[in-house]
């Protein structure tokens, strides 16, 4: 009765909203989740210029990609898992690659992009075992793992203990979701290898709240702290770290909590505070000309333009710059400048990102070299150990990018993705 | 003049009995049953699948079981989140325990395994009320969360927490899984709610729910007429987790197929928004479940969708847009009518029933 007539008529202009929602494009279509809006959007925000100002310097500089023009709707998540859905089946038609900047996403459309035919593009996040190609047919997380991260951060504290951290109590302070456990499992595995004592603190979504977790910290003085955190978590941690004294030096985020965003608020007392990065800071690169030049000189930079070579904003570019030659390399594989969502993926597959395809993408020295194979769509795991300096306001590089334990590693996403392969019945590629 | 209901006489006590007395209203659902069943299977697309009506089924799923505890039985719970956690953790575990049994089975077990915890963790309604009984339900959303994330157990040792639907078919089409085609999820998750939609109706015109209904308006005044409270209270946290339960299975296996519990199953994201669903759909009212669940899940999928579509906005406008649109549409209905929409709609009713004559 009531049900009915109200239900038919708000499903109706539902409905003739939905005609609209099919927008016909010949172009590449790139559709971007992003978040703008929430507790992680102060990490959200730079990242999505990034990307947004890269695409556009593409468009103006050279037209597109091989003559094709990058369409980018975006669609925000607010990093809600439900949200990205139906971003995900809004944008799908035809869609080249999703980037979901969000691990719980990314778990989310790893079945469903795989069953639909549409490549996913994780970019150091997301399922760790998806860097085996053998049985994630569309998923790709190059150029480095969680667990990569893990056994990194591991081994720069090995190094600065001359190789002994033996009865070394190191915490993990994590962000209580997939994103947050991920390092978990390679962390004990090497605690055992190394024999050191893994402390696990989760903190709950979103983060505001660490009290307990420091207090903690404070009683059980670990000697090292590990975090894996995100949006505001990032900012609260590090304002924890300084307020109860923890030496920063000790203090190590994964290349999502290394943010400026996430260190300024704490002020001085961030001074010290480490982060792997995959990618280098700063603003100079040719690249960065490329974008003043042909988008920010013409007013039509994304957002505010503040971020601009800031941390988040350059893995932004480096991001949309390796989703932009996996359709170069489609291009040319196939023969054509229309590819289709299959042949696009073919081009990620082939991605050869060498210190001099580097350079000519004008990204020289700006993160180590890379390539994906059928096998591995996980790309070299290198990265590096940054340092904040609160003087200068400034990222410093401290070590070379590194290797992680790939004897670990390896084993682990072996042991992961056959257990995936098994329950849903998925027979092994590259044979 | 069109909804009026003069000339409609009954004759016998089945008619009269009938849950849509009026032939318009009758005619208006098998209408509606009609275009669910046999036109929207025929022209369903994943988006309409999984943005718009499995998540609309499913909360209205979940907003009939919260709605029969604190609508008709009058016991505020802030538990929601909690007990479709357990809907959907007991689908995962049977399914894994169990991998031939039928995915209808799987659910409804879940229903009942979710109704059993419902019933534990409705004891202390039998000493406390109202605020209190929200706080220690509230209880029970976080302890369930915590136990799924401590205990490695219930998500079979996964690294992340994950949980991961398998493939499960009915009639030989896949229904769970990635696989499963548009209009089979739809129609798994259509024919339960219509069914369990029924089953409740039905239950609450009858003895049971009319001695719910007698413990929501007066508990004491209810235990003298001869109403067992014990009885009365536990049966109406059973029944509400079952469908609770239903709902958390439907939106694991079917809906999201991959899922980890702190942020799926968190305060925020369902137990709240699912009150809010019986607040501004009306409590103690079936189609208010339906209406409430269409308003806190639908309206921000249609206000995006008109900002971003039609009127070009860019996606975080329209997003600031919608937030602001979205709360104050739920103050605006709210102080229209704080009974919330169903009673709307039958003050509607009243009017077109009078319409164009109103003297």
């Amino acid at each position: 009765m009531g049900l009915k007539k109200m239900m038919v008529g708000f499903l109706g202009s539902v409905i003739a909203i939905g005609g609209f929602l099919e927008v016909a494009t010949a172009d590449l279509k790139f559709p971007m989740l992003v978040y703008r809006t929430g507790a992680y959007a102060p990490n959200g925000i730079p990242n999505a210029d990034g990307f947004v100002d890269y695409y556009k310097m593409i468009n103006a500089r050279d037209g597109g990609i091989g003559g094709e023009k990058i369409v980018f709707p975006e669609c925000e998540t607010g990093y809600k898992t439900q949200v990205g859905v139906e971003c995900y089946e809004k944008h799908k038609e035809n869609a080249m690659v999703f980037q979901p900047m969000s691990t719980g996403i990314t778990y989310q459309l790893i079945p469903k992009a795989s069953a639909d035919g549409v490549t996913v593009y994780s970019t150091g996040y997301g399922r760790t075992s998806a860097k085996n190609g053998k049985v994630f047919k569309w998923i790709f997380n190059a150029p480095a793992t969680y667990w990569d991260g893990a056994s990194i951060a591991v081994r720069h504290i090995l190094k600065q203990n001359l190789g002994n951290i033996k009865g070394k109590k190191i915490a993990l302070v994590y962000h209580n979701s997939a994103y947050g456990k991920e390092p978990i499992r390679t962390l004990q595995v090497l605690a055992k290898k190394h024999g050191y004592k893994l402390l696990l603190l989760p903190v709950d979504h979103p983060g505001q709240e660490q009290k307990a977790t420091w207090l903690k910290i404070r009683k059980q003085r670990p000697n090292y702290v590990l975090m894996w955190g995100w949006g505001v978590m990032n900012q609260v941690a590090i304002k924890q770290a300084a307020s109860i004294k923890f030496p920063m030096e000790n203090f190590i985020g994964i290349w999502w909590s290394g943010s400026e965003n996430d260190v300024l608020p704490a002020g001085a007392g961030a001074h010290g505070y480490k982060a792997l990065t995959f990618n280098a800071p700063g603003d100079d690169y040719q690249v960065h000309k490329d974008i003043k030049k042909y988008v920010h000189d013409k007013g039509q930079a994304s957002g505010d333009g503040s971020h601009f070579g800031t941390v988040l904003y350059n893995r932004g570019l480096f991001q949309a710059m390796v989703q932009v030659e996996a359709a170069r390399v489609a291009q040319q594989i196939h023969g054509t400048s229309k590819i289709t969502p299959a042949m696009y993926r073919d081009g990620m597959e082939n991605v050869d990102l060498n210190a001099k395809r580097m350079e000519e993408l004008g990204f020289k020295n700006f993160a180590p070299p890379f390539k994906n194979t059928c096998e591995n769509h996980g790309g070299s795991g290198l990265a590096a150990v940054q340092q904040w300096d609160a003087k200068t306001k400034k990222w410093n590089m401290i070590t070379e990018y590194m290797y992680g334990d790939a004897a670990v590693v390896d084993k682990l996403i072996a042991e992961d993705s056959t257990k995936y392969a098994k329950e849903q019945k998925i027979a092994m590629r590259c044979n | 003049m069109i909804y009026k209901e003069t000339g409609q006489f009954k004759s016998t006590y089945e008619s009269d009995h009938s849950i849509f007395p009026l032939i318009q209203d009758k005619i208006a659902f098998n209408l509606l049953m009609l275009v669910a069943f046999l036109i929207v299977p025929f022209f369903i697309d994943s988006y309409w699948e999984k943005a718009i009506l499995i998540p609309f089924l499913i909360y209205s799923m979940a907003a009939i079981g919260l709605n029969i505890l604190t609508g008709y039985c009058g016991q505020v719970s802030l538990g929601t989140g909690g007990f479709m956690a357990v809907g959907a953790f007991a689908t995962y575990k049977i399914m894994t325990f169990f991998p031939d049994l039928n995915i209808m089975i799987i659910v409804l077990l879940s229903g009942v395994i979710t109704a059993f915890v419902g019933i534990l963790f409705g004891l202390p309604s039998l000493r406390i009320k109202g605020f209190y009984l929200a706080v220690a339900t509230l209880a029970s959303q976080f302890f369930i969360i915590w136990l799924f994330n401590k205990v490695p157990w219930f998500y079979n040792y996964s690294d992340t927490g994950q949980i991961t639907v398998s493939e499960r078919t009915m009639f030989g089409v896949a229904v769970t899984g990635a696989n499963a085609p548009p209009y089979a999820t739809y129609l798994f998750c259509l024919i339960l709610v219509v069914v369990l939609g029924f089953a409740a109706k039905n239950m609450i015109r009858s003895k049971i729910g009319r001695s719910w209904m007698a413990i929501r308006d007066m508990d004491i005044a209810a235990e003298i007429i001869g109403v067992p409270p014990l009885k009365t209270k536990l049966s109406a946290f059973a029944i509400s987790s079952f469908y609770i339960g239903i709902a958390g299975s439907l939106y694991f296996a079917v809906y999201l197929g991959a899922l980890e519990v702190t942020e799926s199953f968190d305060i925020m994201a369902i137990s709240f928004p699912v009150l809010f669903m019986i607040i501004i759909g009306g409590l103690g009212s079936m189609l208010g479940s339906f209406l409430g669940a269409a308003f806190i899940v639908l309206l921000p999928i249609f206000l995006k969708n008109v900002m971003v579509d039609l009127i070009g906005l860019s996606a975080v406008t329209a997003k600031h847009f919608e937030i602001t649109i979205w709360g104050l549409l739920m103050v605006v209905f709210l102080i229209l009518e704080p009974h919330g929409l169903a009673r709307l709609w039958s003050i509607a009713k009243e009017k077109l029933r009078k319409w164009p004559f109103p003297y």
